[in-house]
């Protein structure tokens, strides 16, 4: 909302040095937020000249300049020195020659002249230049260069603006230019605040400043209930005017058969003829700066009155050409396969939920949204209807959502209108159609529907200190209200507080609450610390998850965050994905994909990383993965309404509609893990740095995780491993497919690992079992087992570990040997061994006869046979 | 008679002498080794005179076994003196031929580094974990009663729309990417006993396309504590304590007037940045109020009874206002390990 200060003058008394930061802290101390300044970028000298007289000067371009005299007042001190043009001085005359490209002008014309030394927005400074072979001393402006709108056909002419000023005088404040709007934001509860008029109100609560309400400024015209009416008519304040006999020009019917979420479409329909009205007269300029500044462009007098009644008292207004409408006017819901041409000119098919005016041949406008075309008023209109209607805040907004028509309109409709504003508006309208446009109004305001009544919001004694905690009292309390509208009776335990009518948003204490606390000032809330109970700290699963955040990231591998977003070639690029959940609006249409699995976005990491020349990557991610369950997608769910528990059955219903949504972590190693330094050759990364990964994991979780030999879609078939918790498979590290790194604009070795971090917290120990340490010395040997190619060393060590027993404390593959010696076809694995007895120094023998049982048992499962 | 002894005062001295001679004709320890053989070893000199002592009259036993005993026991103190001198000259010179460039040392170990959203959203975590508070989760995938109708956020309401939040195909399945932490509010409502402190941080889904200042997943920190008499009061007094903390001992607190469908009354919180590039300001740092009763009531909580406050804000927000020089979000996001790096462990 864009707030030109002259017009918010008019309703508040705002100091006469009030500066734009000043209003916007005043604004923002009652909830409005600040948003930015505006103003038309105009610097003077700005003066009204007369032409006095001009050649027409053809060009070698092609194109006809005017060097024109121009009368720009009485000589000024320090006018310029340089004038080139006819000498001035003639009576102490200041005339300038000035060069002009506009040819919509005569001798005589009083024209806006921007001087040597003002400044147009841009900045674009003026001096006088030479041009055209003059010098030209200032220029004739255009409505376009002075920011009053569109037009750059020609210069202004004031006599179009209806002005004849006295030469020479400024003409900023004559044309509104000197004036400045505040923009704030208004929040979706305060659709008053979307007007000058609720603005002014928000202004005098910040400061304490008088507000005059300009909807009971209107002077009230006469009043009557519509003759053809869908429901009955309000009941008139008498204040407000007699029943008067006569007809409705243009009966309307409100005809909502179809209300939406039980609500009538329409509530109130007000409308005022004005006839006679020269719709080609000028809009006076001040309207014209005053919508500038506030966003809306002049469009003609009669449209620019609407918009100018709209931002001053909030209420849209429509006005149309009341001999294009036939017949009466029904408000009523759209027809399947309507149609509509609206006043931009676009056929639109209509929603049997829109809310439509018609008349007897069909639609004349989309409630609140737009109207039609077909009763636009233009430059032959002689009649005006104008509308001033309440309708209901989500039927226009889904309107306006659905035809992707934002309007000023449709932005007060969706937040609410104050139901009482509607008739002033209709009237204030009038009065301007009168005024400027020549009109002539007829008495009768007429009205279909209902102001309905506010009910009282019960506000208990100290219900406000008991929310806010800041010690407000009574009077403070009962004068906020007051401030703002309200309607404030004490009962026996508190008050009773009527909302006013433009305050759709007061439906409780809370709110009131609220009211109170913006108005007397948040800063009157004190600062206490509250004390939680005594708290349990992180859980298990988050102190794990971080430890193993950090054990990685302490090991060189560094974290990063992508979206969760994936392509189709993506969902299968690693692993074996059979589904999974498809976005219905996703922003990118070739991502629209929840990932299974990190390791897509890692990728995609990679890929960057290596884009920008970083070529050694270890990277990591630990986040949710989104796995489909097809007959719980599949299910309907009804949604249970708010502001109550659902039953237990309904919470399981709704969790079992949920997806699961595992954590998972993922590492994508590529380049070298260890640079090429002095002493020190490269170390590339490899199968071994994926399972260190995983070895890391582990540790931080307290887990000794194993390795097979596994086959994984888009890995190497032979640099594999499925890691398994006992004979649990919770992930696989592996090396990229060559083919598909390349494929990828990976290098040729990539090595990759994901595991299931959900699954390893639940299988990881909840507590360490701890031994007490034995000090007595350990028997260390070696053994060295041959067995067939084929048969892996982890199978032989669980084998010899397995046949040891107790004895043998630790086993650790040292070397594996293939060559002379050894059978072809045949490898030699050498264990270092160290065996120790908890109660005992173990002999040479016992140690030996431990390894030998170990033997035995290698021989057994892998057949192993033992070399000496 | 016996044969006069050979210990005489003379024999003595020139064993010494030619052991001290020995000694210090030798330059490593390997010749003092020899040396040492030669001249104190069994079948030396001073051995064959200390070995002759048996032999000598009680009467002229003491002095000649005097007369030994301080030449072995100088020659002995000569050769121990000496051999520390000669390996402290060979350790030195061991040392030195092992000395290597210690600015060229090969490093086998590179650094890694945490995300700093998550370092931070951790470090929010711990400083509530202090207070007492306890850190909530709950699922990314929501169902919308979780993400909106529970949360007092009308059916009609523009968040709801395809525009602002993500919906998953069927649209029947009311499955959405959360568009704020707050359903773990409810959940954590729904499911702990009161009173609740909790705070939930984590990621979060909007359907803006990504600039400098907008990404479709970012991250945020709500909490909400769920109390008998909580008020404003201790919403600003948990804030300020906060934003102390995570700031510094100047940052304040301004709440002003605003609207959000879930709490009422409402605020905006803007928390005073002294040391802000381009001067002292207030920034505008989340959105907070008073828990809304239709929100209690979706939890089956008496709002008559129990009362309490929210408060939610951007993590990348609070991390570019932490640290100025970060201006574009889409660093954050794309994954260039020199941005994490830049942080190593630490936020």
């Amino acid at each position: 909302m864009r707030v030109p200060v002259s017009w918010l003058r008019e309703f508040v008394d705002a100091p006469e040095t009030l500066a734009p930061a000043e209003l916007h802290a005043a604004l923002v101390r009652v909830g409005l937020e600040e948003e930015a300044i505006h103003s038309f970028g105009l610097e003077g000298p700005i003066v009204v000249g007369q032409v006095l007289e001009f050649v027409d000067e053809p060009q070698s371009n092609g194109k006809t300049i005017r060097w024109c005299q121009v009368d720009v007042g009485t000589l000024r001190d320090g006018g310029s020195a340089t004038s080139s043009g006819t000498e001035a001085a003639a009576g102490g005359r200041d005339i300038r020659g000035i060069v002009c490209g506009a040819q919509n002008f005569v001798v005589g014309d009083k024209v806006v002249v921007t001087l040597p030394g003002s400044v147009l927005p841009g900045p674009f400074p003026i001096a006088a230049r030479t041009t055209y072979g003059h010098v030209s001393d200032g220029m004739i402006a255009s409505a376009r260069e002075l920011g009053l709108g569109d037009e750059h056909d020609g210069i202004l002419r004031l006599a179009e603006l209806g002005l004849d000023p006295e030469v020479g005088a400024d003409a900023l404040p004559l044309l509104g230019l000197d004036d400045w709007a505040v923009e704030v934001n208004i929040t979706p509860d305060r659709g008053y605040a979307l007007s000058i008029r609720g603005i002014a109100r928000e202004y005098s609560h910040a400061t304490g400043a008088t507000f005059r309400d300009p909807a009971l400024a209107v002077a009230s015209p006469s009043r009557r209930p519509s003759a053809s009416s869908g429901s009955e008519p309000a009941p008139l304040p008498e204040e407000r005017g007699a029943r008067l006999e006569g007809s409705n020009p243009v009966p309307v019917t409100l005809a909502d058969d179809a209300p939406i979420r039980g609500k009538q479409g329409c509530s109130l329909f007000v409308t005022r003829v004005v006839r006679d009205v020269d719709p080609t007269r000028p809009t006076p300029a001040w309207m014209i700066a005053r919508l500038a500044l506030a966003g809306i462009r002049s469009i003609s007098l009669v449209v620019d009155i609407s918009n100018y009644v709209m931002i001053e008292l909030g209420q849209p207004l429509h006005a149309y050409d009341l001999d294009a409408i036939r017949g009466g006017i029904v408000v009523r819901r759209a027809h399947k396969g309507e149609r509509i041409t609206t006043l931009d000119d676009h056929e639109r098919s209509l929603d049997p939920e829109d809310l439509l005016i018609t008349d007897d041949e069909g639609p004349i406008g989309i409630a609140g949204v737009m109207g039609g075309a077909r009763t636009e008023n233009g430059s032959s209109t002689r009649t005006v209807l104008i509308e001033a209607a309440n309708f209901d805040p989500v039927s226009i907004a889904r309107s306006a959502r659905r035809h992707r028509l934002p309007s000023e309109a449709s932005k007060r409709f969706e937040r609410g209108v104050d139901l009482a504003v509607a008739e002033p508006a209709a009237t204030r309208a009038a009065e301007l159609l009168v005024e400027l446009a020549g009109g002539v109004a007829d008495a009768h305001v007429w009205q279909v529907g209902a102001i309905s009544e506010r009910e009282a919001i019960a506000l208990p004694a100290g219900f406000v200190n008991s929310i806010i905690g800041a010690g407000f009292t009574e009077p403070e309390t009962v004068d906020s209200l007051s401030a703002i509208g309200a309607a404030v009776t004490a009962t026996s335990d508190g008050y009773s507080v009527v909302p006013p009518s433009w305050r759709p948003d007061l439906r409780d204490a809370a709110d009131l609450a609220e009211e109170v606390a913006r108005i007397v000032g948040y800063d009157r809330i004190p600062a206490v610390l509250p004390t939680a109970p005594p708290g349990r700290g992180l859980t298990r699963e988050q102190r794990l998850r971080r430890s193993v955040a950090q054990v990685l990231a302490a090991n060189g591998h560094t974290e990063v965050m992508a979206y969760p977003f994936v392509s189709e070639p993506q969902l299968s690029q690693f692993g074996v994905t059979a589904a999974a959940i498809e976005l219905a609006n996703p922003l990118d249409g070739a991502a629209p994909y929840l990932r299974t699995s990190l390791l897509p976005g890692l990728v995609t990491a990679a890929q960057r990383n290596l884009s920008r020349g970083l070529v050694d990557l270890s990277l990591f991610e630990i986040g949710s993965v989104f796995l489909p369950d097809a007959s719980a997608l599949a299910k309907e769910v009804t949604l249970p309404p708010g502001a109550q528990r659902p039953t237990d059955a309904q919470l399981t219903a709704l969790n079992d509609s949920i997806p699961l949504q595992p954590t998972k972590i993922a590492a994508l190693i590529l380049g070298d893990v260890i640079a090429k330094q002095p002493g020190q050759p490269a170390v590339v990364a490899g199968l071994a740095d994926a399972l260190a990964a995983v070895d890391m994991a582990a540790a931080a979780l307290g887990m000794m995780l194993t390795t097979r030999a596994a086959e994984v879609n888009g890995l190497h078939p032979g640099r594999t491993a499925a890691v398994f918790s006992g004979d649990v498979q919770v992930g696989f590290a592996g090396e990229v497919l060559p083919s598909l790194a390349l494929d990828l604009d990976l290098p040729k070795r990539v090595a990759v690992m994901e595991l299931d971090l959900s699954l390893l917290l639940d299988l990881a120990p909840r507590e360490v079992s701890s031994h007490p340490i034995a000090t007595l010395p350990a028997a260390t040997q070696d053994v060295s087992l041959v067995v067939a190619d084929a048969v892996t060393a982890g199978a032989v060590l669980a084998a010899f570990t397995a046949g040891a027993g107790e004895l043998l404390e630790h086993a650790r593959l040292v070397d594996d040997y293939r060559g002379s010696g050894v059978e072809p076809g045949t490898k030699s694995l050498t264990f270092a061994l160290r065996f120790r007895a908890t109660d005992r120094t173990l002999t040479a023998a016992e140690a030996t006869e431990a390894k030998l049982a170990g033997v035995a048992a290698a021989a057994k499962e892998c057949g192993a046979v033992i070399r000496d | 008679m016996p044969d006069p002894t050979p210990i005489t005062e003379h024999a003595v001295t020139e064993a010494k002498n030619a052991a001290l001679a020995a000694l210090s004709a030798a330059s490593t320890l390997a010749e003092m080794k020899a040396a040492r053989s030669a001249h104190v070893g069994d079948g030396s000199p001073l051995a064959k005179l200390n070995g002759e002592l048996r032999n000598v009259p009680g009467d002229l036993k003491a002095a000649a076994g005097k007369l030994v005993g301080e030449a072995r026991a100088a020659v002995a103190r000569a050769f121990q003196v000496r051999e520390a001198e000669l390996a402290a000259i060979e350790e030195a010179a061991q040392l030195a031929a092992e000395a290597v460039d210690v600015t060229a040392v090969p490093r086998t170990w590179s650094p890694g580094a945490r995300h700093p959203l998550n370092l931070l959203m951790e470090q929010i975590g711990d400083i509530f974990i202090g207070m007492g508070w306890e850190v909530a989760e709950g699922p990314e995938l929501e169902n919308e009663w979780f993400n909106f109708d529970a949360l007092n956020t009308d059916a009609d309401h523009p968040a709801r729309s395809e525009q602002d939040t993500f919906f998953v195909e069927p649209v029947s399945s009311r499955l959405v990417l959360r568009s704020q932490t707050s359903p773990v509010q409810i959940r954590s409502l729904l499911t702990r006993e009161l009173p609740v402190y909790v705070v939930a941080p984590g990621k979060v889904f909007r359907k803006d396309e990504l600039d400098a200042t907008h990404t479709p997943v970012f991250h945020q920190v709500e909490g909400i504590a769920i109390d008998r008499g909580l008020t404003m009061a201790h919403l600003r007094g948990t804030l300020e304590h906060f934003a102390r903390l995570m700031f510094g001992q100047e940052a304040k607190i301004r709440l002003r007037p605003n609207f959000f469908p879930f709490t009422e009354p409402s605020a905006e919180m803007d928390v005073w940045q002294p040391n802000a590039k381009g001067g002292a300001r207030w920034i505008e740092w989340g959105g907070c109020g008073m828990v809304n009763r239709n929100v209690l009531r979706a939890a089956g909580i008496d709002p008559d009874e129990y009362q309490g406050f929210a408060f939610g804000m951007g993590i990348e927000r609070t991390l570019m206002f932490r640290n100025e020089q970060l201006k574009d979000m889409r660093d954050m996001v794309e994954g260039d390990i020199r941005f994490s790096q830049q942080f190593g462990m630490v936020v």
